[in-house]
């Protein structure tokens, strides 16, 4: 129990200092709203062809978003020297992990959130298919690359150019999963064929990394 | 040196010699089957020849990665140095066979199909296989930390873990939108098979030789880097 | 470009691949080498 009491904690740490810092949050949403904007900008379909684009083009906006929002996931444990003391305690570094990717969830999620009813406008979406559906996608495809992205960001923190090398890390390993995301999007808003085995690749996605990464963490940790 | 060392050293040498003969002779024995020897394919006519460059290639680099891998895995438990040089190499010879097989597919597939790239599956999945090891080499090359060899032994289990989910969704995507395969179809001439085995010995006595240049190269390298830090301490204290 | 062109591109690219590699190796070698026999000294 006392795993989860470590994992709310740092949570809610994370939270509260994010929403003291308003300018971080702010600059993101603005961000995400900008690449929504370009986007439709670049590409500017009839109603039916938006269906068939819409799901790469809405998840690849997201990939950016959260790319930018997994940058700066370990910039304060960083400027504070967090990452020495917690090695040196003897606090276990999941909870650390799963504090850190659960913000990372939630924040990519208020992006997701805000940048959705914008594309929906740009691009007259309407789901031909069973619209509920598209909310397991949205958490299952979400959290795919939040979990590896958190862990990857912990990856990057001791390499040159950190900022690149974790898109770097990143997509090629989420090609699967961003496979599955799309793919179930687009059947949806499409209502051609079934999300069905797309929505089965992503939980075996998540489940998979959710698991390698929590055995794995302590390793990274423990790297300096 | 003591004389057992010495006598290791050249058996080795002479090792590495035989190989190397061994290699030369698969290989322009496997040329001369490729070109002239195998029968020409009905359909695609003498291009097809490309196959017996292109599939052994792609099996090499596949062995290759799964050595990557089993040496990962091995670090990962025994933290030994020789299972990190081994990881490191596999992973660049394999890189360097991959790149082959992508370059050698659209090539192939350009007069055979009219189009340079397709979604096939085993090519798709080659191309992931290359990024996934492209990003492999990169955090070896960028990494700062001591600790280099665990990061990136981690990182090649998560490409593993990756691949058959890879799989799956091509093949899934595949039998959704079927497009031209770039390969031979299944039943294959025993004459063709026969050459794809020769040119597959042949890559496969390449890609070691290959893999012990580069592993002798990491030993001197590592030697080399001890060196320096040392006289860099000596240096300071003089 | 008639198709034995493309099996001739084929397999001087492979070569080609095979080549670069193995002047990256040579080169590095001889650059250790030199490093060593300074090292030496």
């Amino acid at each position: 129990m006392r795993f989860f009491a470590i994992t709310r904690a740092t949570l809610a740490k994370d939270v509260r200092l994010e929403w003291r810092s308003k300018d971080a949050i702010n600059a993101m949403l603005f961000f995400s709203l900008l690449v929504v904007v370009i986007f439709s900008f670049a590409f500017d379909p009839t109603a039916e062809e938006s269906r068939r684009i819409a799901g790469g083009l809405v998840w690849v906006a997201f990939l950016f978003a959260a790319i930018v929002a997994l940058n700066q996931t370990w910039a304060r444990e960083l400027r504070n020297q967090v990452l020495d003391a917690y090695r040196v305690s003897p606090a276990p570094a999941n909870p650390l992990f799963l504090a850190k990717a659960f913000g990372n969830f939630i924040f990519v999620s208020v992006l997701e959130a805000l940048m959705t009813p914008l594309f929906i406008v740009f691009y007259k979406l309407r789901a031909l298919g069973s619209a509920w559906e598209l909310l397991p996608i949205a958490v299952l495809g979400t959290w795919a690359l939040v979990v590896n992205g958190t862990f990857f960001a912990a990856m990057s923190l001791r390499t040159r150019s950190r900022e690149i090398m974790l898109p770097l890390l990143l997509f090629p390993l989420s090609i699967p999963a961003l496979l599955g995301m799309v793919n179930a999007t687009t059947a949806i808003l499409t209502g051609e064929e079934s999300a069905r085995f797309w929505i089965a690749l992503l939980v075996a996605y998540d489940v998979v990394f959710t698991v390698a990464c929590l055995l794995l963490f302590e390793v990274v940790l423990e790297a300096e | 040196m003591s004389w057992r060392r010495k006598d290791v050293a050249r058996r080795m040498k002479r090792g590495f010699t035989i190989l190397a003969i061994v290699t030369a002779v698969l290989l322009s024995f496997g040329l001369y089957e490729a070109l002239i020897a195998a029968p020409t394919e009905r359909t695609m006519g003498d291009v097809q020849r490309i196959f017996y460059y292109h599939v052994p290639s792609a099996w090499t680099a596949f062995l290759l990665f799964l050595i990557n891998f089993v040496g990962s895995i091995v670090y990962l438990i025994r933290r030994d140095e020789k299972s990190d040089i081994l990881a490191l190499v596999s992973a660049e010879v394999g890189v360097v066979f991959c790149t082959v097989v992508l370059v050698t597919g659209p090539i192939w597939a350009r007069p055979v199909w009219g189009i340079w790239w397709t979604w096939d599956l085993r090519l798709t999945l080659t191309l992931v296989l290359w990024l996934i090891y492209v990003s492999y080499l990169t955090l070896r090359r960028f990494s700062t930390s001591s600790q280099t060899p665990m990061l990136a032994a981690v990182l090649a289990v998560f490409g593993a873990l990756d691949i058959p989910l890879v799989y799956f969704s091509i093949w899934f995507f595949r039998t959704q939108h079927p497009s031209p395969v770039i390969g031979n179809g299944g039943s294959l001439d025993p004459r063709m098979a026969h050459v794809l085995l020769i040119n597959w010995a042949a890559f496969l006595c390449l890609a070691w030789l290959m893999c012990w240049t580069r592993y002798r190269l990491e030993v001197l390298k590592r030697e080399v880097e001890e060196e320096q830090a040392l006289e860099s301490i000596l240096e300071g204290t003089r | 470009m008639n198709s034995m062109h493309y099996l001739y591109a084929a397999y001087i690219a492979t070569w080609a691949i095979h080549g670069v590699y193995l002047t990256i190796l040579v080169r590095k070698y001889s650059q250790i080498r030199r490093e060593m026999e300074r090292l030496k000294k």
